[in-house]
């Protein structure tokens, strides 16, 4: 991240919605930042404060910036899809100050060589980047990696991306190391065998539309074996983007018997289901697939209760021509950085999170998961935040997104709430107007 | 917005079976009806679609289907043009998308298209310029909408009285275009009651949710039926673990003089083809008195005709929909 000049300006932030719930803060006050750090939180200026730029944000929501668990920059090795740059300008429009990057990069995040190239490359941009690192060599399920070098180079946590260990005996090896060394197992929970050539979820709409489905199995079957060998390994798990009601159902009860698991979701399995896909919508293509309408529903109840701890974008920017192609042959995911937040604040718009809980998932929750700075405006904490507008209406529009991957399914939607400030490490990284 | 149809509710494309309403099947048919007689004429032409060209576009090699529709469009005196394209090519950077665009610059008015992907068909029609018009000829495991009418025109020709049918589709539903095209053509009609048999490897999840009875037992499933529609089983199903062996399937679900006796009397015996003898059907009974195996080819043309001409005959060109009847 950029050493951006006007770090060492005084900023304040002016009668905004103070959102913190780190912290139990949510009141109308002022945030006064200094030297790339939250000076103080009040009504009144801490002595010796004199404000180089002031941002008035009454009526505005002042949170944490969003810390956004999963997102591909496409840098290294897939520079036509999108680059570290073209995303950083997107994560800033979206009031996003970090995200985390799988390690299935090409080359794969799976030497402290490969973790440094991307931190240099991330460098003169305006996000903080953590990766994770590879939990095999090459992602290829047989060879653990090197994860105390990754973990020293600056790696947050070990996952083997959307790759399987179908070796379940090196699967708990690797888990074991990784406790050993103190580095969280991220985990996407996916059976290779069950999901088969599968891309769409096994149900009534791809049996209409003669897609190959993907049974709920393939979810749950994997997370038993990752429950089970949580509790053999006694390793820190997270299992990533939930998309069936059943998995909700395994972790909360593995979680009633006191298992450190935790979990998370992508914004849009909130808001789409299979129902979505008529007509063959490429959009709607991802992976894991949109679910049942009762699946939906459930992941949503587990989102409010923090079943689910986070929300995430999975954000897989692709070129144009990925989606222009029968159903089957496009390549899944969706553009998402750009409606991360704006899908949030519609959670709390339909009244199943409160601001301060949508600030948990989307900010506090992965900070303390992947144990990053950041999801907090404590006094001395690093100046990540945003300033969003929740009065604000737009509609999105593939040519007003920023991130060079235009597909999104919610075109098209008209959205309350747009971000008008983001500022990273004290300094102002992106202004609307 | 179905795709397939214009503002007026008149073919635009075809695409699916499903959304087409009975009124329109019913349209197809009788146009189909009034094109029969010109396959048994010495000269079998209709100038309907003189100076009108069709581009056979198969990315799935066929040999049977794609002379049907050449001979179909010959009878109507387009000018056919047959593309096989085999997946390597389309794999040498130019998409499909190009593909199309290269053919449509040389000013085709249709493109009957194949393709192993469901959902191919949908695609081509929603990149095809206005005024080009997309027949889906097997697309994936979604639909064959005009094997589907082939097969309903040739059971009206012996059953008129859809709203009395019963009829059982036989065998590997999962991978079947044509059965999902069946059942949403069997329903448009009114039939009363579609069933589909086979294991449950061979069955999609949730298939009742097309509207049909759900049987295992091939006795039971043909029990009092008035159609038996058997389905090709691809070899290759034998590999995948979902059958143990193409003997073990015929000894439980091929259709055989023994199995015959649970239908009706006078049960129509149908298959898409080609058939694999001893595999879903004895030899016996695939020439059997009450098989209209070869009178489904036969029909097929008419039916192509038909579609056909209803798609192009409608774009204003010249009065062709008056003289179709």
């Amino acid at each position: 991240m950029s050493a951006n000049p006007s770090v060492q300006k005084n900023l304040r932030i002016r009668k905004g919605r103070v959102l913190d719930p780190a912290n139990g803060v949510d009141r109308i006050t002022d945030v006064f930042i200094s030297r790339g750090h939250i000076k103080a939180i009040g009504d009144i200026a801490p002595d010796g404060f004199a404000a180089d730029q002031t941002v008035d944000a009454d009526g505005c929501w002042v949170m944490p910036g969003v810390i956004d668990l999963a997102a591909r920059l496409r840098e290294p090795g897939q520079p036509h899809k999108a680059t570290i740059a073209s995303e950083a300008r997107a994560a800033a429009s979206a009031g996003i100050t970090a995200v985390c990057i799988p390690p299935d990069t090409e080359p794969v995040i799976d030497t402290p060589s490969v973790v440094e190239w991307i931190r240099h490359r991330a460098e003169s941009h305006a996000l903080r980047v953590y990766m994770l690192g590879a939990l095999t060599r090459g992602l290829t399920g047989e060879q653990m990696s090197e994860m105390a070098a990754l973990f020293e180079a600056g790696c947050v946590g070990v996952s083997n991306a959307g790759h399987a260990i179908p070796d379940t005996g090196v699967l708990r090896h690797t888990m074991e190391y990784a406790a050993t060394v103190g580095l969280t197992v991220l985990l996407r929970p996916q059976d290779p065998y069950l999901k088969g050539q599968g891309c769409a979820h096994e149900g009534p709409v791809a049996t209409r539309l003669g897609l190959a489905g993907v049974p709920v199995a393939a979810e749950t079957a994997a997370v038993a074996t990752y429950l089970a060998l949580a509790e053999q390994t006694g390793a820190r798990v997270h299992l990533c983007r939930l998309s069936t009601a059943r998995a909700v159902e395994m972790i909360a009860a593995a979680r009633q018997r006191d298992l450190p698991v935790t979990a998370d979701v992508a914004a849009h399995q909130l808001f789409l289901s299979e129902m979505d896909l008529s007509g063959f919508n490429s959009l709607c293509h991802v992976d894991p697939p949109l679910r049942s309408h009762e699946d939906r529903e459930v992941l949503r109840e587990a989102v409010r209760q923090g079943i689910i701890d986070i929300v995430c974008s999975d954000h897989q920017p692709h070129e144009a021509d990925a989606k222009i192609n029968p159903f089957p042959f496009t390549e899944p995911g969706i553009s998402a950085l750009e409606t991360l937040l704006p899908l949030g604040m519609r959670l709390v718009e339909d009244g199943l999170l409160e601001a301060p809980q949508l600030v948990t998932r989307l900010s506090t929750a992965p900070a303390r998961i992947l144990g990053v700075e950041g999801g907090t405006l404590a006094v001395g904490a690093p100046a990540d935040l945003c300033v969003v507008d929740p009065r604000a209406i737009w509609e999105l529009t593939p040519s007003q997104m920023f991130s060079a991957g235009k597909h999104s399914p919610f075109h098209g939607w008209e959205f309350r709430g747009h971000v008008t400030h983001t500022v990273i490490g004290g300094g102002l990284v992106f202004q609307r107007y | 917005m179905d795709p397939q149809l214009d503002e007026h509710g008149k073919l635009r494309h075809l695409l699916t079976t499903e959304g087409l309403g009975g009124k329109l099947v019913t349209e197809i048919l009788d146009t189909a009806e009034s094109f029969l007689p010109v396959t048994d004429q010495a000269v079998k032409k209709v100038p309907l679609l003189r100076g009108r060209t069709v581009v056979n576009l198969f990315f799935e090699p066929s040999t049977r289907t794609r002379t049907t529709f050449e001979l179909a469009a010959k009878r109507l005196s387009a000018d056919v043009l047959n593309l096989q394209v085999s997946a390597s090519s389309t794999s040498k950077g130019e998409t499909l998308l190009d593909t199309l665009e290269t053919l449509q610059a040389m000013q085709v008015d249709m493109f009957v298209v194949r393709h192993q992907a469901s959902g191919a068909a949908h695609f081509f029609a929603r990149h095809a310029a206005p005024g080009v018009a997309v027949l889906n000829a097997g697309d994936g495991r979604h639909a064959h909408p005009t094997q589907a009418l082939l097969d309903v025109f040739t059971i009206r020709r012996h059953k008129p009285d859809f709203s009395s049918l019963r009829v059982a589709i036989v065998g590997d539903v999962l991978h079947s275009r044509v059965a999902r095209s069946e059942i949403h053509a069997l329903h448009a009609l009114g039939v009363p009651e579609i069933r589909v048999v086979g294991p449950r490897t061979l069955l999609p999840a949730t298939v009742e949710t097309l509207g049909v009875h759900v049987f295992h037992d091939l006795a039971q499933g043909l029990d009092g039926v008035d159609v038996i529609i058997m389905l090709r089983l691809q070899r290759e199903r034998m590999e995948g673990a979902l059958l143990p062996s193409a003997d073990e399937y015929f000894q439980r679900w091929g259709l055989t003089e023994r199995a015959l006796r649970h239908a009706r009397d006078d049960a129509l015996i149908m298959h898409p083809g080609p058939i694999n003898r001893g595999v879903e059907i004895d030899s016996q009974v695939a020439y059997h008195p009450r098989s209209v195996i070869l009178q489904q080819i036969t029909h097929g043309i008419a039916v192509r005709m038909a579609v056909m001409a209803m798609i192009l005959g409608s774009r204003g060109h010249e009065p062709t929909t008056d003289t179709s009847r």
